[in-house]
Order: C-alpha cells, then sequence, then structure tokens
C-alpha cells in the first residue's frame, strides 16, 4: 500500500496527459487534491497493517502486489506518517492557493502535474531504505521543485531557481561522494547495511570524513546556516503557491527530515554528531532570527524565519533521541503546518494588494480580517506563545537540551522566541494593523479558495495547541518507541 | 578484473576523484559565466562516477556500482537539461549569461 | 608490465584540467573528451555498460546540450572575448596548480580505504538493474516525466506573450 503514494501520483500524470484525455485543466487540480486528501486521511486514521499490506483490488479479483513489483519493502514507522500528513496538508494547501492565484488555466494544468511529481518525489524520500534510492528521490524532488521555481518564467524566479540549483548540484556531489565511501566501507547502500558498517569500523579517518560530508550536504538543502544563501532568494523568487510548498514541506523533507532519519538510523547519536548538530542549530536559530529583523519583503523574512525554525528542529535532534527527538519532529509538522498558513496570507497580501513590500503596505486587517486573525495566529504559534502548537514542541525541544546538559543552548532556545516575537509584532504592525497605507484602501478579502486554506491550517494550530497533553500520549510516545 | 588490482592502484584513482571534484568546484565558485558553472557541475558528476566505479572494483560489487552509475548518469541528464534552460532563460531576461546578474538579487 | 591504469588516470585529469581553464567553447569539447576518457577508465575497471552509457550520454548528449546553450548565449561583443581571455588567465590557469595540487595531498595524506568484506558470486548488472534496484528505475521514469515538463515550461512559446517579465 506504501508503495502507492509514489507509484499513483506518477499513474495520474500519465493518465492526465494522454493524447485524447481532455478532463479540462482545472480537473487536474482537483486530481492533485485528492491525491493530497486521500494521502493525509490514510496518514491519520489507518488502521494498524494498513501500509504495509499489498495493495489490491480484491473485488475484481486483482491483487497488485506493487512491493514484490517494485522489489523493496517500505517500512513505515510513526516518523513517516507524520511526514505523510505534513506533505498532504501542503501539497492540498499549495492546489488551494494555485486554484486561488492562477486565472490561466494552462498554468493550473502544469502545476498541477508538477504538484503530482514532486509529492511522488517525496514520498520516495521518506519510504526509502537505501541510501542510493535516498538520492534518486532527493534528485527527483529538487528537479521538480526546480520547474516549479520557473513556471511562470519571471526575471527574478530564474535566478532565485539558479542560485538553489546550484548549492543543490554541489549538496548532491557531497552526499554521493560520501554514498560512494559509505559503500566502499559497507559493501552496500541500505540503511542496514551502512550502519552495521559504522558500527564495525569505529571511528576511522574515512568514515569520518564521509559523515561530515554528509552533514554538510544536508545543511545545504535544508538551508542551515552557514549555508543558507540560497534560501531567501529561492522562497521569495518563486511564485506563491510554489512559496507555499517550498517552504512549508519540499526543504523540510528533503533537508531535516533526510537528516533526522539519517541520523537516527544510520550514523546515530555519537558525541561529534551532536556537538556538530548543536553549533549548526544554534547558529540557524540566531542568525535566522537577527536576519528577519531586516527585511523589507514580506517573503524574504519569512524565509528567514524559516532557517530559524528549522535550526530549533535541529537543536531538538542534537538533544538527542527520546524527547530531543519528538520534540524536534513535533516542530517540523508545527512548522509546516504555520508557516504554510504565513505563505498562504502572504499569498492573499500579494494578490490583492500588489506588493509585498511591508514599507509599503499597512492596516491590512481592517480589509481583510481573516487574513489577518489567521496571521496573528501562525505569528503567536512560531514564536512559541501558549495555548498554540508552537509553543509546546519548542517547550519539548528546551527541556530536551536542558536535560541533555546543555542549559545554554536551552536559553538560547528562549531568548530566540523572544527575538522571534520581535520581528514576528513589527511584521504584524507594519502589514495588517497600524495606518490603513493608500494603496491598501480599496483592498478586498481574498476569496473562498484563499481562505479556506488559512482557515484550515490555523485551525490545526490551535486544536493542536490544545490538545497537545492528549496528544503526547497517542502522538508523540510512538515517535519515540521507534528507537 | 580482481578486486586486489584495484586495491592496489585505489589512492591514484581516489586521488584524481579528488582532483576532478576540486576542478569542479574551483569552476563554480570563481567563474563569471553561468555556462561553466554548468561544466563545473559536470567536473563534479564525472568526480563521484569514477569514485563509484572505484568503489565497485575494490569491493567486488561492480554490477551494483553500475547500476548506480547508470541510474546517477540518467538523473543528471535531466538535471543538467534543466539547468541550461535556466541559464538560458536569464539570457533571454538580461541579454547575457554572467554571474554578475544573478548577484543583483538582493532583499 | 602494463602500465594502463596509470596513464588513464592520468590523461582523465590532464584533460580535465585543461578544461576548466580555456575559453568555454572549447571547455565544452574538453567536457567531452573527459567523458571520453573517463568512459575509457570505467571501461578498463571492468564496468562495460556503464562505460557505454557515460560515451554516449554523456560525451554526447550532454556535449549536444552544452553546444546548444552555448550557442544561444553567445558573448555579445569582440571586447568581451578579449575581456574573457584575461580573466582566463588571472583566474583560471592557477585552478591548474590548485586541482592538482589537492589530488596530490590526497594520495599523500596516507588515507586507508577499508573496504567491506568480500561479495559472493558476482551479479550481472542486468540482474542487479531489473531485480534489485527496481525502485530507481521507477524513479527515472519519474524524473523523465519531470525532465519533459521542464523542457515545455522552458523552451515553448507561451500563445500571446513571448515573455513574462516581473
Amino acid at each position: 500500500m506504501a508503495a502507492l503514494l509514489v507509484v499513483l501520483p506518477l499513474l495520474a500524470v500519465v493518465f492526465l496527459n494522454l493524447p485524447h484525455v481532455r478532463l479540462g485543466n482545472r480537473l487536474a487540480l482537483l486530481f492533485a487534491a485528492l491525491f493530497c486528501a486521500a494521502e493525509g486521511v490514510a496518514a491519520l486514521a489507518a488502521p494498524e497493517g494498513f501500509w504495509n499490506r499489498a495493495a489490491s483490488l480484491a473485488d475484481i479479483g486483482l491483487t497488485l502486489d506493487l512491493t514484490r513489483l517494485l522489489g523493496t519493502t517500505f517500512l513505515v514507522d510513526a516518523l513517516a506518517r507524520v511526514m505523510f500528513l505534513s506533505i498532504a496538508v501542503v501539497g492540498l494547501c499549495a492546489a488551494l492557493v494555485a486554484r486561488y492565484a492562477y486565472v490561466d488555466e494552462e498554468q493550473e494544468f502544469r502545476f498541477a502535474n508538477l504538484l503530482l511529481l514532486v509529492t511522488a518525489g517525496m514520498n520516495g524520500v521518506v519510504l526509502v531504505h537505501d541510501l542510493f534510492a535516498l538520492y534518486v528521490f532527493l534528485e527527483i524532488t529538487a528537479v521538480a521543485s526546480l520547474v516549479l521555481i520557473v513556471i511562470e518564467r519571471g526575471k527574478s524566479a530564474f535566478e532565485g531557481a539558479f542560485k538553489y540549483m546550484v548549492m543543490g548540484a554541489v549538496a548532491t556531489s557531497l552526499l554521493l561522494t560520501a554514498l560512494a565511501l559509505l559503500f566502499i566501507g559497507a559493501g552496500g547502500t541500505s540503511f542496514e547495511e551502512v550502519a552495521a558498517g559504522l558500527r564495525a569500523s569505529g571511528t576511522s579517518k574515512l568514515e569520518l570524513v564521509a559523515l561530515a560530508m554528509f552533514l554538510v550536504g544536508l545543511a545545504i538543502k535544508a538551508g542551515l546556516v552557514p549555508f543558507h544563501g540560497w534560501l531567501p532568494d529561492a522562497y521569495s523568487a518563486a511564485p506563491a503557491p510554489v512559496s507555499v510548498l517550498l517552504a512549508g514541506i519540499v526543504t523540510k523533507t528533503t533537508g531535516v527530515y533526510t537528516l533526522i532519519r539519517l541520523v537516527d538510523a544510520v550514523f546515530g547519536y555519537g558525541e561529534p554528531i551532536r556537538r556538530a548538530l548543536l553549533v549548526v542549530g544554534a547558529v540557524s536559530v540566531v542568525i535566522g532570527a537577527v536576519s528577519a529583523l531586516a527585511q523589507r519583503d514580506l517573503k524574504r523574512m519569512l524565509a528567514y524565519s524559516s532557517i530559524s525554525q528549522v535550526g530549533y528542529i535541529v537543536l531538538g535532534l542534537a538533544a538527542g533521541p527520546g524527547l530531543g527527538l519528538a520534540g524536534a519532529v513535533f516542530h517540523l509538522f508545527n512548522h509546516s503546518v504555520f508557516k504554510t498558513l504565513l505563505f498562504v496570507n502572504s499569498a492573499a497580501v500579494e494578490r490583492q494588494a500588489g506588493t509585498r513590500d511591508m514599507d509599503e503596505l499597512g492596516g491590512i486587517s481592517s480589509r481583510m480580517p481573516v487574513t489577518g486573525t489567521t496571521s496573528v495566529i501562525a505569528l503567536l504559534s512560531t514564536a512559541g506563545i501558549p495555548p498554540f502548537s508552537g509553543f509546546w514542541s519548542k517547550l519539548l525541544i528546551i527541556i530536551a537540551l536542558w536535560q541533555a546538559g546543555h542549559p545554554g543552548f536551552a536559553a538560547l532556545g528562549v531568548a530566540a522566541s523572544v527575538l522571534t516575537l520581535a520581528y514576528f509584532l513589527s511584521m504584524q504592525r507594519r502589514v495588517f494593523f497600524g495606518k490603513l497605507a493608500e494603496r491598501c484602501s480599496r483592498l478586498e478579502e481574498a476569496d473562498a479558495w484563499g481562505l479556506a486554506p488559512a482557515l484550515a491550517l490555523a485551525a490545526v494550530t490551535v486544536a493542536l495547541g490544545v490538545a497537545a497533553p492528549w496528544l503526547f500520549q497517542t502522538f508523540l510516545l510512538p515517535v519515540r518507541s521507534i528507537l | 578484473m580482481n578486486a586486489s588490482l584495484w586495491i592496489e592502484h585505489y589512492r591514484l584513482v581516489a586521488s584524481a576523484s579528488g582532483t576532478l571534484f576540486v576542478a569542479g568546484l574551483y569552476c563554480i565558485i570563481f567563474t563569471h559565466n553561468l555556462i561553466r558553472v554548468l561544466v563545473g557541475i559536470e567536473l563534479l558528476t564525472k568526480s563521484v562516477t569514477l569514485l563509484l566505479a572505484l568503489a565497485g572494483a575494490v569491493t567486488g560489487r561492480m554490477a551494483l556500482a553500475e547500476a548506480f552509475i547508470m541510474t546517477l548518469i540518467v538523473l543528471e541528464v535531466v538535471a543538467i537539461a534543466v539547468a541550461a534552460g535556466l541559464v538560458i532563460g536569464i539570457f533571454k531576461h538580461h541579454g547575457q549569461a554572467r554571474t554578475r546578474v544573478i548577484r543583483e538579487l538582493r532583499g | 608490465m602494463t602500465y594502463a591504469t596509470e596513464v588513464l588516470i592520468g590523461l582523465l585529469v590532464l584533460v580535465a584540467l585543461w578544461t576548466v581553464q580555456t575559453t568555454i567553447l572549447r571547455a565544452a569539447i574538453g567536457l567531452a573528451a573527459t567523458s571520453v576518457v573517463l568512459s575509457l577508465v570505467i571501461f578498463h575497471m571492468g564496468a562495460p555498460l556503464a562505460a557505454v552509457f557515460e560515451l554516449s550520454v554523456c560525451a554526447g548528449l550532454i556535449t549536444v546540450v552544452f553546444v546548444s546553450t552555448i550557442s544561444m548565449t553567445r558573448p555579445p561583443t569582440e571586447a568581451e572575448t578579449k575581456k574573457e581571455k584575461t580573466i582566463l588567465a588571472r583566474r583560471f590557469h592557477p585552478a591548474i596548480i590548485v586541482s592538482a595540487l589537492a589530488g596530490v595531498a590526497l594520495w599523500a595524506s596516507g588515507y586507508v580505504l577499508e573496504v567491506a568484506a568480500p561479495a559472493g558470486p558476482p551479479a550481472s548488472v542486468r540482474d542487479v538493474l531489473w531485480n534489485v534496484r527496481r525502485l530507481d528505475l521507477l524513479g527515472q521514469i519519474i524524473i523523465v516525466f519531470v525532465g519533459v515538463f521542464g523542457v515545455v515550461i522552458l523552451f515553448k512559446e507561451q500563445r500571446g506573450q513571448k515573455e513574462v517579465g516581473r
């Protein structure tokens, strides 16, 4: 059943592009949205053993054992289900924003196809248990998101995409070089083989070099400092629905999720790795937050904020398995939700007001109340204010850091939250509240397509925050138990 | 080809791979011309290809390494084609394919 | 005693180093030459299928892509070309030294490749590719679709508009 997550989108793309199938371009987007919705429902509500069962259409007597067809087994654990849910939620919202933002149906059709392909790529990244297959799906995701960034062929889009491409290519080469070295040492590339090889060889120089290269490559893909140069340009230059996708889930899947999975399943939580993660995470948290304060463009500010929040996730990972890992994964999901919400609203602002320059905007909340309110919810959650979801995940991370013997870093996490609050309040004041700017005097609220994702995401943030203590029992302890 | 032959030569091959890697990085970092960046990326890919072939020869698992190399080549062709498209797109917007133009994207 | 390995590797490094310090069109040809030598090296290492792939795809297809791209983005003036030559001398001739030094440093660092225990009977590439690594094949199919959309989006003239500026 899990293999469907990769195969079904491909089949959908093939179907949508068959020569005589003229379903109408809007329906392509519907296809993509439905697929994401189905993935989300399956991630949440699937019964035990659902994912590992073979896909079958028993009523026609047709059993399609995709795992035998594909020659691999996929093991779906709690971490994978969290990722599926995130991918589904963000994908669905991106589809809705595309419906809202695009008038041209041809554009929607292309977006829908690429959305399906990039989802197949991300699902593959989550599902694989082999380093080389991981590379294959990372590359699929990277190239598909490149094409998405330039889907409108705008000038700045090409430039942002080029930077993203170059950094991505360097990262990929580093990852592959490290893969080759680990292949030599372990004789294979599956997670189990490489992990066994690493354990057997102790800390030889070559293994350390391979690990270092892996970490640098993943840091580039995750947008961690000092390899974050491409991220603000790519996020702000991409068209609105693509930014939603990029910021909401693509960078997270190809960067932080892969880091978490590899540290957990292959590299282990050794001292040198934890120390490196602590440093990189802390630096990203601080520099991301400080840089965000200085921005004029709304989307660039959100991009630097993402860098900062991903730093938190890395800090959680550095605090080790158990509470740290749980906090990191929870914050990953929360960040998908509230960052997507912020980008959805920024898309609405951009479409209605025609600019992203925060100096030119002002007082929007009086004309676009829903957008304003949901933005407030998102920013409070990002800054870690109770009772929203962000508070709980940050709390977990800070407690885990404290318990792991890094009180300084824990304090840093708290301090940076204050910084986060500062830049977001500044954004809110300039854009949404305050005096109504001239440009904005005749604004209308975004239409239903633009509001629906915002409302849904805000609802999730609030609900998660309120229900967090209960959720710790059902949601997070299973994540801890994958260790 | 038996594994021990290549274990003799591994330092030569691995060092060559490293040379290619550094050459590719140098191209990417120090060039004014966007197409040379692509040349650098290709050199990085060749470095990895060589290292994978060495890995296969040295561990005796050449079939696996060959499969890796072939898949890698297919993926990289698509990636480079899209990258070339980006360069052409930048050229169409700016009239030149120099790195100066993308340094201008600042907030 | 044949020195085939040393000669081939040496040739590979030489061609690659020439590629990094020459004009852009020659660099594309140099890249093709590097691919040819690399394909010979890979063949010598016992990977004939991969060698053929490298030859036909990298030395062939990618070179065509590069030359087309270069022709579509030709430098505008004579002065530009002269300027390029001085830049090359100043910036890229050192590339040879830097890269060669890197290789020598790597050689001299005394790293030891710890090799995994020898495998069982050698598998055939066909078997590995079609049976063991089928997921990678699915990945290749997916990325080809991505590539097709990429080419359509990047190169197809939009109806009624030439460029979308922003």
